[in-house]
């Protein structure tokens, strides 16, 4: 953990990553639940978006900005599946 | 100083993201759940984002920063839109404590044109799904509009 050992930057990096977990946990929970095939999407895209977070606090964490690039493709990769999700719900109906 | 600001707008955006979470399970439908996955996880990429910019205060990571704030803004209520109105058209039943339905006899379910925008409003009987989309609102919406 190299910002500072003991700053405030890394006590918050330290919450950051257990809120993560801890969203990732529930998305993934409405992921197996979700009644219908369009909520197991909406759950797939925030667990797109909670991975973007967190490679955005693992960039601060080990100071590599170099990473930054890989959220960018996972963000694109995520909304291109959306949409191709939404597409097929569209097509064949939600079950 | 930087690292106090950094630090709070991380934990701000962290706070959004981990709130959509929680409402994408406790939220009752579809629609309710896609609508706080978005605004949530969309203002959590700002402050998270806008976090590393301010931690590296460097041009080309806060460009990238914005570049990445930029993009989610405009593919976020895309791919939202895209897959409630896919959950529409299939039948997905509203929350029965819903209150109102506005879009309700406003698509054509057979071509999935919407109606608003054209002031010739042509009230066709929805073939499938969607519980009776009255002929009577369609009809007076276009008699208002004429």
């Amino acid at each position: 953990m190299t910002p500072s050992e003991m700053g405030p930057l890394s006590s918050a990096i330290r919450v950051a990553w257990v809120m993560l977990s801890a969203g990732l946990v529930l998305a993934f929970f409405r992921l197996v639940r979700g009644p219908s095939l369009p909520d197991r999407v909406v759950a797939l895209d925030l667990t797109a978006t909670l991975v973007v977070g967190m490679i955005a606090v693992d960039a601060i964490a080990s100071r590599q900005p170099v990473i930054l690039d890989a959220a960018i493709v996972v963000s694109l990769v995520a909304f291109v599946g959306t949409v191709a999700f939404a597409h097929y719900v569209e097509k064949r109906g939600s079950e | 100083m930087k690292e106090w600001i950094s630090a709070g707008l991380l934990i701000i955006g962290v706070t959004f993201m981990l709130l959509a979470a929680i409402g994408i399970v406790r939220m009752p439908d579809l629609f309710t759940r896609m609508q706080t996955a978005t605004k949530g996880g969309s203002l959590g990429i700002v402050c998270t984002f806008l976090s590393v910019a301010v931690y590296f205060g460097e041009f080309a990571i806060t460009a990238r920063s914005l570049l990445i704030i930029a993009f989610f803004f405009l593919t976020a209520p895309v791919a939202a839109h895209m897959i409630a109105r896919a959950a529409y058209f299939v039948g997905y039943q509203l929350w029965e404590e819903t209150v109102t339905d506005e879009l309700r006899g406003h698509y054509d379910l057979h071509t999935h044109a919407l109606d608003s925008g054209t002031y010739e409003v042509v009230v066709r009987k929805p073939k499938t799904g969607l519980p009776d989309s009255g002929a009577a609102s369609g009809e007076k919406a276009s008699a208002e509009k004429e």
